[in-house]
C-alpha cells in the first residue's frame, strides 16, 4: 500500500518548554525531536507493508529547517521517502492551517491508500489534526486505533473509549490516527541510519500545493493567543516521613481539607 | 440573546456531569440549547432541564450513532446554520474533540480544546483558558471567528441549577456519503466497577510501579473516599490495571478535586495528566520521587502500610 505517515518535530518534553514574544511556541531555544507518539504511526505504516503486499511508505512534515530531524528519524526507521514543506509564511499555523498545508502535500502525492498519525502531538496535544484531514480530503476518519488490520481494501480499528471499546471499518483509501497501545516502536538499526542517508526528500513550498501564505501562519490563525503566563510552580507542601503514623498523618490533612 | 449549542454527553438518556458543567458555561454567554444525539432523550429532559436548557435539539436517527463522529459534526453544521449561535460547546473527550475538528472546519470556525474556563470576550466572542506543557503554563484564547468552538475539560466550570424549558425540537438531518463512511460494526461496554467515572470524579487515587501489581489498598483507599481508580503508565504497560485508566499524556487527562497518587514517581507524562488537579497527594518509598514537589502533602513510606491504616482512619472518621 502506499501510506503517508503525517509527523511533527516537537520541543522535547523533558526540557524547559516555552513561548515567544508573540506567544508562539519556542521551537529553537529547546532541542526537538520527532514527536514520540508518532513513532507508533511510523511502526504501524512499516509493520502493515512488511506484513502485506509491500508498497511506498512516505514521512511528511511541515514545519522549520530542524523539522528535516523528524523525517530522517522516520527514514531511519524503514519509510522510503520523505517530504517536508519548508515555508516562512506556515511559522505560528494553528491545527486548522497545518490541516490545510498537509492536505493539499498528500493530495499532490497522488495515489494513497492509507494516511496515519499518531493521535496526538505532545507540544500542542490537541488530537484534532487527523479528524481536520479527513474533512478536508473527504475520506472515511478511522481514528485513535488499539488495534489496526487492512483487508480486501477495508481498514478495521479498535477504538478505546471510556464506556465503549469499539470495533471500527471503512474503505481505504482511509485516514487512520494510531495510539501508544498499537505497538512496540523499532529502534533503527545500524542498517537503516546508513540507508536513510540515500533515500529521497523532497522540499516542497507553499507555492508548490497551491495554498496562499495568507491562509496559513500566525495572522491567518482563526483564534487569537491573547497571553501566556507561566503558572507559579506549586508550592511543595508537607512531606512528612512514616515512622508507623504516615496514615494517620495522610487522614488527618484530608479531613483538615473536608475531603473525610 | 443568541443560542449557545451544548453537545449533550450521555449513555443511553443518563446525561454525564459534563454537560451540566457545559450548560452552566453557555449561560455565561447566551441562551443554552442543548443537542441530545441518540436514544433517551425521555430520560435526559428533566437533567437537561435542570440545568437550564432553553431548548433540546433532538437527533434520533441511528446513523448517526452508528457512525463514527463524523455525522454529528454534520448536525452540527446544519444547526450551526439554522440558529447561527453565540458558541457551540463540547466535551473534552476524544469524540468531542473530533467532532469540533471537523465542524471548526466545516463552518469556518475559531476552535479551543481543553478549556479551562469560558468567558465572553470583551469584543464579543468567547475567551477561553487553557493549561499547557504539563500544567506549566496558563494561555488565555480569545475567539471570534465564525461560531466559537470550544471544548472543555471536565470538572473546570462550577455547575450551577437554573430552570430550563428545554423544548424539545425534533431534527431530521440528511447525511452525506462521507459522514457514514466509517462505520461502527461492533461496540463493547466496559463492565461497570461502582466507582465514578475517571473524567469527571471529585477524587482520584491513583496506583503505579510501588504497588508491584497489587491495586488492593489503592482500591481500598478509593472506595473509603468515593474516589475512582487511575494508573501510571508503568502499571498499565506492566498489564496490572487496564489502558483506559491510565492518567497521563497519552492516557486520561483528569482534574479533581483531590489526586492521590501511590506508588507513582511523577515523570513529566503522567505530570500532564493531573498536574491541574486542586489539591495533590502523594505517597511512595523514595523521598526523592519528583512527585513530592508537586504535593500539597506527602507521605515518605511503604503505600502497603500507609495506605491501609489511612483507610481505616478515614471510615473511622466517617463512622
Amino acid at each position: 500500500m502506499n501510506i503517508v505517515v503525517c509527523v511533527k518535530y516537537v520541543p522535547d518534553a523533558q526540557s524547559d518548554r516555552s513561548f515567544k514574544a508573540d506567544n508562539t511556541t519556542d521551537r529553537e531555544a529547546v532541542d526537538g525531536l520527532l514527536s514520540e507518539l508518532d513513532e507508533y504511526a511510523v511502526e504501524a505504516a512499516l509493520a502493515l507493508n512488511e506484513a502485506g503486499d509491500g508498497g511506498e511508505v512516505t514521512v511528511l512534515t511541515m514545519g522549520p529547517e530542524d523539522a528535516a530531524d523528524a523525517i530522517k528519524k522516520g527514514l531511519q526507521m524503514g519509510a522510503d521517502k520523505g517530504v517536508h514543506v519548508l515555508d516562512d509564511a506556515i511559522a505560528g499555523s494553528d491545527a486548522v492551517a497545518s490541516s490545510l498545508v498537509l492536505a493539499e502535500a498528500i493530495k499532490k502525492l497522488g495515489e494513497i491508500d492509507l494516511v496515519i498519525t499518531g493521535l496526538a502531538s505532545t507540544d500542542a496535544a490537541m488530537s484534532v489534526v487527523p479528524a481536520m484531514l479527513a474533512e478536508r480530503l473527504g475520506l472515511p476518519q478511522v481514528t485513535f486505533a488499539s488495534e489496526l488490520t487492512v483487508e480486501g481494501g477495508t481498514a478495521r480499528i479498535r477504538r478505546d473509549g471510556d464506556t465503549a471499546s469499539e470495533t471500527i471499518e471503512a474503505s481505504l483509501p482511509a485516514v487512520v490516527s494510531v495510539t501508544d497501545q498499537i505497538n512496540e516502536p523499532r529502534y533503527p538499526s545500524f542498517k537503516g541510519i546508513m540507508a536513510a542517508k540515500k533515500k529521497p526528500v523532497e522540499t516542497w513550498g507553499l507555492g508548490d500545493l497551491g495554498v496562499d501564505a495568507s491562509q496559513v501562519g500566525l495572522d491567518a490563525a482563526w483564534t487569537k493567543v491573547e497571553s501566556v503566563e507561566q503558572r507559579p510552580p506549586r508550592s511543595k507542601g508537607e512531606v512528612v516521613t512514616d515512622e508507623g503514623e504516615g496514615g494517620k498523618a495522610l487522614a488527618e490533612f484530608l479531613a483538615s481539607r473536608k475531603f473525610v | 440573546m443568541a443560542e449557545v449549542l451544548v453537545l449533550v454527553d450521555h449513555v443511553d438518556g443518563t446525561v454525564r456531569k459534563t454537560t451540566a458543567e457545559l450548560l452552566t458555561a453557555a449561560a455565561r454567554l447566551g441562551e443554552p440549547s442543548a443537542v441530545f444525539v441518540g436514544t433517551g432523550f425521555e430520560t435526559a429532559k428533566d437533567a437537561l432541564a435542570q440545568y437550564g436548557a432553553a431548548k433540546v435539539y433532538r437527533v434520533e436517527d441511528p446513523a448517526v450513532t452508528d457512525h463514527l463522529v463524523a455525522p454529528t459534526a454534520e448536525v452540527l453544521a446544519q444547526l450551526v446554520g439554522q440558529a447561527s449561535p453565540a458558541a457551540v460547546l463540547l466535551p473534552s473527550s476524544a469524540e468531542g474533540k473530533e467532532i469540533a475538528a471537523r465542524l471548526a472546519i466545516k463552518t469556518e470556525s475559531g476552535l479551543v480544546t481543553d478549556a479551562t474556563d469560558v468567558q465572553p470576550g470583551e469584543g464579543g466572542g468567547v475567551k477561553t483558558v487553557q493549561s499547557v506543557f504539563a500544567g506549566s503554563y496558563t494561555v488565555t484564547t480569545s475567539v471570534t471567528k465564525g461560531s466559537p468552538i470550544v471544548t472543555v475539560k471536565p470538572n473546570s466550570i462550577p455547575v450551577q441549577e437554573a430552570a430550563g424549558a428545554a423544548a424539545d425540537e425534533s431534527v431530521t438531518v440528511a447525511l452525506s456519503d462521507l459522514a457514514t463512511a466509517a462505520k461502527i460494526v461492533d461496540r463493547k461496554e466496559k463492565a461497570a466497577s461502582g466507582r465514578p467515572q475517571l473524567t469527571e470524579a471529585a477524587i482520584v487515587v491513583s496506583g503505579g510501579r510501588g504497588t508491584g501489581g497489587d491495586f488492593g489498598p489503592v482500591e481500598q483507599f478509593a472506595d473509603s473516599l468515593g474516589a475512582a481508580v487511575g494508573a501510571s503508565r508503568a502499571a498499565v504497560d506492566a498489564g496490572w490495571y487496564p489502558h483506559s485508566s491510565q492518567v497521563g499524556q497519552t492516557g486520561v487527562q483528569v482534574s479533581p478535586q483531590l489526586y492521590v497518587a501511590a506508588g507513582i514517581s511523577g515523570a513529566i507524562q503522567h505530570r500532564a495528566g493531573m498536574q491541574t488537579s486542586k489539591t495533590i497527594v502523594a505517597v511512595n518509598k523514595d523521598p526523592e520521587a519528583p512527585i513530592f514537589e508537586l504535593v500539597d502533602f506527602g507521605v515518605v513510606g511503604d503505600l502497603f502500610q500507609v495506605l491501609p491504616q489511612a483507610t481505616t482512619e478515614v471510615q473511622a472518621r466517617k463512622g
